[in-house]
């Protein structure tokens, strides 16, 4: 089936002996990384300064950047190599939204990938959303102006992204002539700070971008200093192999490929460990079991997957498994949790109202996410919590999640792919918040093994005049059968617990919080609840959301058995 | 992409991880979007993103159609390479050419810009609204151009194809959220995170074929404003007191053949490029005629709905 596709040696025979020149290149490790910087820290002379330094400036580049440089460069005759990479300054002028701008460049051992972030306004967003990908953060101090109060925040954030190498790059050494005590009053500072929020270890670098002192090779300049230039601590930092949750296999499904009847596989991205057929494995949230038959690829099959590829497992067995769910050692399996504890960064300019529903996108399952009350914000100024109700752009606050259903999670400190969640607006669609998971609680409330939820039914999505009726209906029926039963209404809510309530939104979100919290109760003491308050439907559950069509079936009145 | 055990051991190569993150993407937006389409341009970077999508469904063929938005100007190396491709992937092929652009005989001699904005921009509107695709794959890189850099992998275009920089989304992650309302539609680019050397790179192991026209060989060629043009066929006008002579050259980008420029170049083999690659001096959309109207002018492009 695939005349064109020939295997080519570099597969089979990429060996360190190789001596092509053009498939040497091809064993390059990938860095990606971020740099933080206040305005005017020379973040971006310092990226122009690598792009240049790496060799990926070209000549119709470098005649631009001349003209450049002389027409609106701040060097005079000199480059001004922040005019590479300053491409943003227009779209901010035009209100365009710039989170992060990604700059490429490589050296013989390695490929860089750089997230920019441009700007002061919007910084968190911009900053996390860099930072979410990143491996390394270089976090610049202008030497004269030592730590600030911008260097903890960034320090902050690249701690909250658990980003583990960081590099603390004291910037402009040449105004300080080069001075080691300067250097080390600075790095002392930071390390105190940095013990401090709990980043164990950074490496300092003291540099000068614009005369390129200790970026691409040492500089005379700095005898004292004893480590490698910046270029070659990137081209060196050890890389994890594998990150995620001590080498236990995780891979979330994206897609069952089923080209025909005889085959059937589980496409996906290993996040953790290392797969080989013959393994044995549990599908999450199912907690069904079986073991790995074959890995497939376009390639032949494999003998073994690692972590960071993207494969096709079949099983041995017929179990159902489907987009969304995780196929984890059945050794090391990740728990399963409807209920997160999470530090959410908000990232819409319309504010997180407590008790209103999101879609959260986690691995590759989406499900429906309730957040309950901010347990508190976090200054990523001083690092301390503050209290808070509602969460606006750029906060950081701390909260519980109830999902609607349960999914396979792992603590984002051990795994950032099984960790990590968004949450999406259900009517803009936008990306609201990036979440990161801390810890696991158990579900307090609308427990799921006792089937409480199953007693719960909404009559919300029917015609408000039609409910009193329906639901005296089934009120009957239910008692027929020697059941106890409660209809939830405006009346019985509204009197008393949602008096301080006006109707509409955000209060309407809250409204129906309670209402929801209300029918949980209830159904946890055994009665079953008949809920015909006015709640929207994406907030109708947990339970049964009963439709009009459900009422048009043959035996329509009999759903409330 | 498969290395033996010993190398494996160090971690994956950053091919290997490009080629994983790329499937990766290609697989969220299988799974989240109702009717996509792959963008096919015949050129290196559709070759890769074709390639791709082999690895990322395979043993199924892709699960959605190629389409060619054509303006009848390609090189006719590029033609022939299209269909083999399509039928050698086991996908359907749609090529689109505007019927309007067709009436009026819109031509890169006489239009100008007009012919861009005629055959691909409006061309590529038609398309997705006749067959109703909601995502179209590209093959646009991060690395072609400064504005590009900040460019989403997802990236979302109202009802009327139009792109709203104010409310394109953050990607965190590798967690892409692919919602949309009715209606709106997504470009999405697997190949954001790769640069021309990597695209090279990968061609160059995975052994994927290529339209010639990137080799070197000879090749009647006219030099004017500059760019060195191949006269691909009879329809070429040339000017006032121009012959053709034969240079040894390749192309680093293909387009519409009278607006596409060649490079002076002795490269014939894929190592041979690569080396000229790692001492070349220009970058590679300095030879597209388009991209010189003017430094604002892809924005603008893109705002309309060009890639
Ligand atoms: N003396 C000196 N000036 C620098 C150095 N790096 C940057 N600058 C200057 O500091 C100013 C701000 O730099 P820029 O890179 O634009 O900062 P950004 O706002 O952080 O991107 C500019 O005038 C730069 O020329 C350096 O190493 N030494």
């Amino acid at each position: 089936m695939d005349a064109l596709h020939h295997v080519a040696p570099a597969q089979a025979g990429a060996t360190e002996l190789d001596e092509d020149p053009a498939r040497a290149g091809q064993r390059k490790s990938l860095l990606r990384l971020l740099t933080c910087g206040s305005v005017d820290d020379g973040k971006s002379t310092l990226l122009g300064r690598l792009l240049y330094d790496s060799k990926m400036v070209l000549d119709d580049q470098l005649e631009a950047l001349e003209a450049d440089s002389r027409k609106s460069g701040t060097q005079g005759d000199r480059l001004d190599f922040a005019l590479l990479v300053d491409g943003l300054s227009a779209e901010r002028e035009q209100g365009i939204t710039i989170d992060v701008a990604y700059r490429f460049f490589a050296t013989e051992r390695r490929k860089f990938i750089v997230a920019d972030t441009p700007g002061h306004e919007q910084y968190t967003r911009n900053m996390v959303t860099g930072a979410s990908t990143a491996d390394l953060a270089i976090i610049l101090v202008d030497a004269r102006k030592g730590v600030l109060t911008q260097t903890r925040r960034h320090s902050h954030l690249v701690h909250l992204l658990g980003i583990r190498h960081v590099v603390l790059a004291v910037s402009k050494m040449d105004l300080v002539d080069f001075s080691e005590d300067r250097f080390e009053a600075i790095v002392a500072d930071y390390r105190a700070f940095a013990t401090e929020i709990g980043i164990a270890e950074f490496t300092a670098i003291p540099i000068a971008a614009l005369s390129g002192d200790n970026i691409a090779s040492l500089s005379a300049a700095t005898p004292w200093y004893r480590g490698a230039s910046l270029l070659e601590h990137l081209e060196t930092v050890p890389l994890a192999a594998a990150r995620s949750d001590g080498g236990a296999f995780q891979m979330p499904v994206q897609w069952v490929n089923r080209p025909n009847s005889g085959f059937r596989g589980y496409s996906g991205r290993i996040v953790g460990g290392t797969v080989r057929p013959g393994d044995d494995i549990v599908i999450l949230p199912s907690g069904l079991t079986s073991r790995v038959e074959r890995i497939v690829t376009f390639d032949g099959d494999l003998d073994r997957a690692v972590n960071g590829q993207s494969v096709t497992l079949t099983l041995a067995d017929e179990v159902d498994c489907s987009r969304g769910e995780v196929i984890a050692s059945a050794a090391a399996a990740p728990e399963v949790a409807d209920v997160l504890a999470a530090n959410l960064v908000w990232m819409s300019d319309e504010p997180l109202a407590p008790g209103r529903s999101y879609w959260l996108k986690i691995g590759a399952v989406t499900v429906s996410a309730t957040i309950g009350a901010v347990d508190h914000i976090v200054d990523v100024e001083t690092g301390r919590p503050a209290a808070a109700r509602l969460l606006a752009l750029n906060d950081i606050g701390h909260c519980e999640l109830s999902l609607d259903r349960p999914v396979a999670a792992i603590p984002y400190a051990r795994s950032r792919e099984l960790g990590a969640f968004i949450l999406i607006d259900k009517l803009s669609h936008a990306t609201a918040a990036a979440g990161m998971i801390d810890a696991l609680p158990r579900r307090a409330a609308l427990g799921r093994e006792t089937g409480e939820s199953d007693r719960i039914v909404w009559l919300t999505g029917v015609a408000r005049e039609d409910r009193a009726g329906i639901a005296a209906t089934a009120q009957r029926k239910l008692q027929a059968m020697g059941r106890m039963s409660f209809i939830l209404d405006e009346e019985a809510i509204r009197g008393d617990l949602n008096s301080d309530l006006t109707a509409g939104p955000p209060d309407s979100t809250e409204h129906a919080r309670r209402v929801r919290a209300v029918a949980a109760l209830m159904s946890r003491a055994g009665l079953h609840v008949l809920v015909a308050a006015d709640v929207p439907a994406a907030e109708a559950w947990p339970g049964r959301a009963l439709t009009p069509a459900d009422l048009e079936q043959e035996g329509g009145a009999e759903w409330v058995i | 992409m498969n290395a033996p055990a010993t190398f494996r051991s160090r971690g994956l190569t950053h091919l290997e991880q490009l080629e994983a993150e790329s499937i990766h993407i290609m697989r969220e937006v299988l799974a989240e979007a109702e009717r996509p389409v792959m963008l096919y341009s015949i050129g290196k970077d559709s070759a890769v993103m074709l390639h791709l999508a082999r690895k990322a469904f395979f043993p199924a063929p892709p699960p959605f159609p190629l389409l060619h938005v054509d303006t009848t100007w390609k090189f006719r190396d590029m033609y022939a390479l299209r269909e083999r491709a399509a039928r050698e992937a086991g996908m359907e092929l749609i090529v689109h050419r505007n019927p309007e652009a067709e009436r009026l005989g819109i031509n890169p001699f006489d239009h100008g810009s007009l012919h861009t904005d005629l055959w691909k921009t409006q061309g590529l509107r038609q398309a997705l609204d006749q067959h109703g695709f909601d995502a179209a794959f590209g093959g646009a890189r991060r690395d072609e151009d400064k504005s590009r850099a900040k460019e989403r992998i997802f990236s979302f275009r109202s009802a009327h194809h139009r792109w709203d920089p104010k409310n394109q989304r953050p990607e965190l992650w590798s967690l892409y959220n692919a919602r949309k309302s009715r209606g709106e539609t997504m470009r999405v680019f697997p190949l954001s995170n790769w640069t021309e050397l990597d695209v090279w790179q990968y061609i160059h192991a995975e052994d994927i074929p290529i339209v010639p026209l990137y080799l070197a060989a000879a090749r009647p060629t006219v030099e004017r404003d500059g760019m060195i043009l191949m006269v691909d066929d009879d329809r070429f006008r040339l000017r006032e007191g121009e012959v053709p002579a034969w240079r040894s050259v390749r192309f680093r980008t293909l387009g519409c053949y009278p607006l596409t420029g060649a490079v002076e170049s002795r490269a014939s083999t894929l190592p041979e490029i690569i080396q000229e690659m790692l001492l070349a001096t220009t970058s590679e959309r300095q030879n597209r005629a388009i991209d010189h109207d003017g430094a604002a002018s892809m924005e603008r492009k893109k705002q309309e709905g060009y890639f």
